[in-house]
């Protein structure tokens, strides 16, 4: 008889394999996630918001280990507000990209998450910045995690310079959804971050409103 | 994205590549990239054609190891003559794929090929089968294969849709193959592309510099 082998959340590291993108449009940007955390072959949270607030109108996308990536966005939450305490304004989204990078940097070797980081700021209106393994790059928009090969593709094809904040938001939602079908890893439902002038807005969709293409 | 060496393992050459094939209405299209690469660090040819005939109106994609590929597929293609002869008709294409699985499947320890098979024949019209590396057999209206069609699955699920005409079809798979290349780097070169129809075969070249270009190019 075969004996019953340890349950797998108990000894595998939690991830977050996941969906990420973030993406500019005149005026502000819009982030999205799956929300689907898995350990090995189990699923240990599929309603986990992958969308970490860094600062008013900043946000970070996670992916990859999910403790690492959730102690690099709290570090830099806290270095944040210290930091626009002693500006005495909003930071400026680079200055939050640039924190993530330089602690993406430093422990490169001990850390494995990749933040996306987003966000509006008077300066330079919406921005994306890509920080993975200790770079820091400005994008029109970014992808991350296991789902993203999937969409590299998708995106490539469909990403067009100057779309209004609904299409965006129509391009991010199919996005996850495609990458969601695909990848073992993503799953669950969709958190949607909107960022522009006038303020913060999340919106979730729910896996049975998520489009579907042509097999489903 | 470790997965992607484990592919480049593969034994000598290996067809690090962009496979597809998908059904319009009346036909199928079968297309591939055409370059052939040792372990992602070299290009030994910018110029194959991954795409091959076994029969007249079946054609059919190799992906993995070009030496077992090409073994295979020569075996394949004599025994699917002299089936033919036997049947005194040309094969269906469910037969030719059959004789790439049963080759496939009791070779599994030795081989790393895996294909895609694409045709019309009278009794089914035109249908697309894939083998995968083990030998599983299983039909499809649109696949992919090779390292190269991770990066577009997101996109073939968006924009493939079922009866297309020739020409919708051959505009997504050109697109498709130009999505894998610009982001694969051991697909590239050519995109080679077959029509197969009840009235004959078509082949499409598409040089690189005729292939769509995208936003950041």
């Amino acid at each position: 008889m075969l004996g019953e082998a340890e349950p797998q959340w108990l000894s595998e590291e939690v991830k977050t394999g996941t969906t990420i993108i973030a993406i500019q449009f005149n005026g502000g940007v819009v982030l999205g996630s799956d929300s689907r955390v898995s350990a090995g072959e189990s699923v240990v949270n599929r309603v986990m918001n992958k969308l970490s607030p860094l600062h008013d109108k900043i946000y970070c996308a996670l992916s990859g280990s999910a403790a690492d990536a959730q102690t690099i966005a709290e570090m830099v939450n806290y270095q944040l507000d210290v930091h626009s305490m002693e500006i005495g304004e909003d930071p400026q989204v680079r200055s939050a990209a640039t924190l993530v990078k330089n602690i993406s940097y430093k422990y490169k070797e001990e850390l494995s998450a990749h933040l996306i980081v987003a966000g509006w700021d008077r300066k330079e209106g919406g921005q994306v910045f890509a920080t993975l393994k200790g770079l820091l790059t400005r994008q029109p928009f970014a992808v991350g995690g296991s789902g993203s090969s999937y969409v590299y593709g998708f995106v490539d094809a469909e990403y067009r310079k100057g779309m209004g904040k609904k299409e965006c938001q129509q391009f991010v939602i199919n996005t996850l959804s495609l990458a969601m079908n695909r990848d073992g890893s993503s799953g669950g439902v969709a958190y949607l971050v909107t960022i522009d002038e006038h303020g913060t807005e999340e919106n979730v969709i729910l896996g049975n409103d998520l489009p579907t293409f042509f097999d489903q | 994205m470790e997965k992607h060496y484990s592919d480049s393992q593969v034994k000598g050459v290996s067809t690090g590549t962009t496979i597809l094939a998908a059904i319009f209405d009346g036909g199928v299209v079968i297309g591939s990239d055409s370059r052939a690469s040792m372990g992602g660090e070299y290009v030994s040819s910018k110029t194959i054609n991954k795409v091959i005939q076994v029969h007249d109106r079946i054609f059919c994609c190799m992906a993995g190891s070009l030496a077992d590929a090409q073994a295979v597929t020569k075996t394949a293609k004599f025994q699917l003559s002299f089936h033919s002869v036997q049947m005194e008709g040309p094969p269906l294409v469910i037969a030719a794929a059959s004789v790439l699985k049963d080759l496939c499947y009791k070779n599994k320890e030795e081989l790393e090929a895996g294909f895609i098979t694409a045709g019309w024949d009278k009794k089914k019209g035109p249908q697309v089968y894939v083998v995968s590396l083990g030998g599983m057999l299983i039909s499809q209206p649109v696949t992919l294969g090779g390292s190269g069609s991770t990066f577009i699955y997101g996109y073939v699920d968006a924009k493939y849709k079922p009866n297309m005409t020739r020409e919708e079809c051959l505009q997504f798979a050109t697109n498709a193959l130009a999505l894998a290349m610009g982001r694969d780097n051991v697909s590239g070169g050519v995109a080679h592309l077959v029509v197969i129809t009840e009235k004959g075969v078509e082949h499409v070249v598409v040089p690189g510099d005729k292939l769509p270009r995208f936003h950041d190019e």
